[in-house]
């Protein structure tokens, strides 16, 4: 059996799944329930300053995209940090820790970027026991326009700035959740570590108008005919999350710096996605806040099965695994030749594969063989996108076929060569020739 | 009165199993229901459901329609191939069909619903009255339409959207040929065929003439006279006889009488029905009136088909439903003669068959079935008068691939025509093909060919 125990800057917990600081940890129902479920620990909702809290609309708070079947791929939430008083959520989070004190449990806060303000609240959250502490710098709407999340999450010298106040103030683990609202987010992680934060979290929600209502022209969701932009989140943003946690894993300047991964994870696959590419642990709300608690079976099984079966024991046997691989484009082998097979016993005969190659890419797939409605690739013409093999909708029917070296490229005429060649080395490319020169 | 009184008898059943046994066969897709299944079509390439549609309806266009909230745009794709979309959604035979086509069958054996989203698409659009056809200027022309059935009305309407006018004359007295009297209830039910009529006609310039039937109250020259082309639309009016002894006896009558008959009954429990029904036949019809006589509360309901399954014209699915209603199917039986009593039909006598050299022969070995009523499903025929001059082949129209006969003028479609394949969907690809190649040569006719020097 895989041993699935985490232990991430310090904070310990049974297993790497945490709940994210959002609506699924406002309150203590819910994360007892959350850890009934086994959850392995929880970031609870963000904190805000002492005084009267903030308040939400009272109209719809999330919008949403779906795919067949309805099924949800991406959310957006306009609702603020935590709207409870703030000595409640206290004394509840306390209370939790204290009934369950194997779990890990952190509190996300958010306060204005005043150092007196920062130094008010940490003592406080100490006192309940709390494992860490995480800021929220990446809340994109709402708190945003009043200087706090991303606001403050967009400046590197904030970012910089508040953790150093945070860890003057605090012995507890900093955890920096990062806004995916930036244009490389190498600098935010860059200022986080120059802070002294223990560890970076992302992404936190994208910038998004999910749909607009076409007899209003509001957008959704819609708050008496208005709409305003929301955080972003679920199985579409997988992708953004996973290059933003590799970009931070692989960068020099932050490589080792500890990552709690965030952003659509909804199976053990996505988290064992997540771990590979160098986060710790991972974060989770929308697929809890789809499916709700129980999911995290699904996914304790599925990670820990597939490590036994990979004859990974411990969770830093997988985490970071795959960081060496990610290179820059310029990097990669252009020798090496791959070419789509079509599984003649698989293909249902759709015909969507001919069609995507014939409109829109190499046309290197037949419709028809000696007037009989056949797919397959033609040699000379596949360059070996993979486009057929994403619009296909029976998994495993079109495969991507490595050529062996020597053997012929038909759409070349020239044979593979064994040797790795990238493009800056390569005759077409103007530096590499006034390299040469 | 119950199943279980001998004889032939109305008013078996209580109202309330009537209107439970006659109501739709499948009830309609509501907006839930569709969206899931239009989310199963796959948006395939040159689809093999459209090569498999007789009429080509874009078949992924209209479900990607569906999909994507518009069931109105989605209807007007299917009108645009099949103004009967609505009748053909229901009574099709989409499992030989469209669905057989399905790639979905290829990896899971389960087709998308093609049939009942079409009928979704097709009802919605249907209901709210929505026609997507104007005229053209008028020509002019008018053309003779003979039979106010699928093919019929499928011709009529595409000549009156470009712009002549067409006059049909039908021998019955309602308009809709087979889908008024020869479609099970349970597969159009709350006068649908009569909606569709009404809905065809609605695009102007047609008019139809009932109790007029060619060879008694008009001929093909009448008609070539008065009109500037004539399409034969008819359906098949005859029926093969049994040549069995006792075949006069009370209580035998064709299984199309009987399926027309229970189609007009305003009030089912007046269609009297057997305790016990054989039915002869092994094609629709058969199973058609076989599901009903049970549906109308026989006891016993027996199909006696002189060939093995595999050789039956009705879809596994007509079968399977046949049996899920209680109807038992027994092979390799043919009629020797009618068992009567007082004149009346008391049972049947048929015989074990077998296939000697390709040859269907009686085994010699008899037995007997107690019937009280026969319902012989045992093949129509054409039969049609005042044709003229017109070239029949093998017993029908013969014709070419755009329905022009032997004769000048004069187009064909439907059952009537050699070739036929005595499907609603094909009679209305025959005759909206018709209606072009007639526009196309009364247009030629309009404005000859200018000769360029």
């Amino acid at each position: 059996m895989a041993d699935l125990r985490n232990n991430f800057v310090g904070i310990k917990s049974p297993n790497p799944f945490w709940l994210a600081s959002a609506p699924p940890t406002d309150k203590a129902y819910n994360v007892e329930r959350a850890f009934k479920a086994g959850w392995g620990g929880v970031v609870w909702k963000t904190l805000g300053e002492e005084g009267p809290p903030v308040v939400n609309v009272n109209g719809p708070r999330y919008g949403a995209i779906w795919g067949a079947d309805r099924r949800l791929l991406g959310l957006n939430n306009i609702e603020l940090i935590t709207d409870r008083d703030l000595y409640t959520n206290l004394r509840e989070m306390k209370q939790v820790k204290m009934n369950w004190p194997d779990r890990a449990l952190i509190a996300s806060i958010m306060v204005p970027c005043e150092e007196q303000a920062w130094k008010s609240i940490l003592p406080l959250v100490e006192e309940t026991g709390a494992d860490g502490i995480e800021l929220n710098f990446g809340c994109p709407h709402g708190m945003s326009e009043r200087g706090m999340g991303a606001a403050v999450g967009q400046v590197p010298e904030y970012i910089e700035m508040v953790v150093r106040w945070c860890k003057q103030y605090t012995r507890m683990p900093v955890i920096t959740k990062l806004t995916p609202n930036i244009t490389d987010i190498r600098n935010p992680a860059r200022a986080a570590k120059r802070g002294g934060t223990d560890a970076v979290s992302l992404i936190n929600t994208i910038n998004s108008i999910t749909s607009v209502n076409l007899d209003t022209f509001s957008p959704e969701p819609s708050i008496d005919g208005k709409g305003s932009h929301g955080g972003y989140c679920g199985p579409a943003v997988k992708p953004i999350a996973l290059n933003m946690v590799a970009e931070i894993a692989r960068d020099p300047e932050t490589s080792g710096l500890p990552i709690s991964g965030i952003g659509g994870v909804t199976t053990w696959r996505d988290a064992a996605e997540f771990l590979v590419l160098g986060a710790g642990n991972v974060q989770v709300c929308t697929a809890a806040m789809t499916y709700g608690f129980k999911i995290v079976e699904e996914m304790i099984t599925g990670l820990s099965d597939w490590m036994d079966a990979k004859g990974h024991r411990t969770l830093d046997d997988i985490t970071g695994r795959a960081v060496p691989n990610i290179s820059d484009w310029q990097y990669l082998n252009l020798n090496y030749i791959a070419k789509a097979h079509i599984d003649q016993d698989a293909c249902i005969k759709c015909g969507r594969c001919h069609i995507a190659c014939e409109d829109t890419s190499h046309q290197a797939i037949t419709q028809f063989v000696d007037g009989i409605r056949h797919f397959e690739v033609m040699d000379d013409e596949c360059v070996g996108c993979n486009l057929c093999v994403n619009v296909c909708p029976v998994q495993d029917c079109i495969t991507m076929v490595p050529l062996a070296a020597g053997t012929l490229d038909e759409r070349t005429g020239k044979p593979v060569d064994p040797n790795y060649a990238n493009w800056t080395t390569h005759p077409n490319n103007p530096m590499a020739r006034q390299a040469a020169e | 009165m119950g199943t279980m009184e001998s004889g032939i008898h109305r008013g078996r059943l209580s109202p309330a199993q009537y209107e439970a046994n006659f109501s739709d066969l499948h009830a309609p897709l509501d907006d839930h229901e569709a969206l899931v299944a239009a989310d199963r079509c796959y948006f395939c390439h040159d689809a093999p459901c459209m090569t498999a549609c007789p009429t080509s309806i874009d078949i992924p266009l209209f479900i990607r329609q569906i999909s994507t909230g518009n069931p109105i745009g989605s209807a007007n794709t299917i009108f645009d191939q099949n103004i009967l979309g609505g009748m053909c959604a229901r009574v099709c035979p989409t499992e030989t069909l469209c669905e057989q086509a399905c790639v979905r069958n290829e990896a899971e054996h389960r087709p998308v619903e093609i049939g009942r989203l079409q009928r979704y698409a097709t009802d919605i659009a249907m209901e709210q009255d929505k026609q997507f056809y104007a005229r053209s200027e008028p020509t002019g022309k008018t053309i003779a339409v003979v039979g106010a059935g699928p093919a019929g009305l499928a011709c009529a309407h595409r000549l009156a959207v470009n712009g002549h006018d067409v006059v049909i004359y039908d021998a019955r007295e309602k308009a809709g040929g087979l889908n008024e009297y020869g479609i099970a209830t349970y597969k159009a039910v709350d006068d649908f065929a009569q909606k569709e009529v009404d809905y065809v006609l609605a695009i102007g310039g047609i008019e139809i003439r009932n109790s007029q039937m060619l060879g008694r109250d008009v001929s093909l020259a009448d008609l070539k006279s008065r009109h500037d082309a004539v399409f034969l639309g008819m359906g098949l009016s005859g029926v093969n006889a049994l040549r069995t002894e006792g075949e006069a006896a009370d209580g035998v009558e064709d299984a199309i009488d009987f399926i027309a008959r229970l189609r007009q009954a305003g009030d089912k429990a007046e269609v009297a029905i057997g305790r016990r029904v054989v039915v002869l036949g092994g094609g629709m019809t058969a199973i058609d009136a076989a599901v009903q006589a049970k549906l109308l509360g026989a006891e016993e309901v027996t199909i006696c088909y002189r060939r093995g399954k595999e050789h039956m014209n009705a879809s596994e699915f007509e079968q399977d439903l046949a049996a899920s209603k209680g109807v038992s199917i027994k092979h390799w039986l043919q009629p020797k003669r009618i068992v009567s009593r007082d004149g009346k039909v008391a049972g049947i006598e048929l015989e074990y068959t077998t296939l000697s050299e390709n040859r269907l022969v009686g085994t010699g070995e008899t037995g007997i079935i107690a019937a009280d009523q026969i319902l012989k499903a045992i093949g129509q025929t054409f039969e049609a008068d005042g044709l003229g001059a017109l070239l029949l082949d093998g017993g029908r129209i013969s014709t070419d691939a755009e329905g022009r006969t032997t004769l000048d003028g004069v187009w064909a479609g439907g059952d009537c025509v050699k070739g036929g394949e005595d499907l609603t969907v094909s009679a209305v690809a025959m005759g909206r093909d018709a209606a072009m190649s007639i526009h196309r040569a009364l247009a030629a006719d309009v404005q000859p060919a200018t000769a360029v020097a």
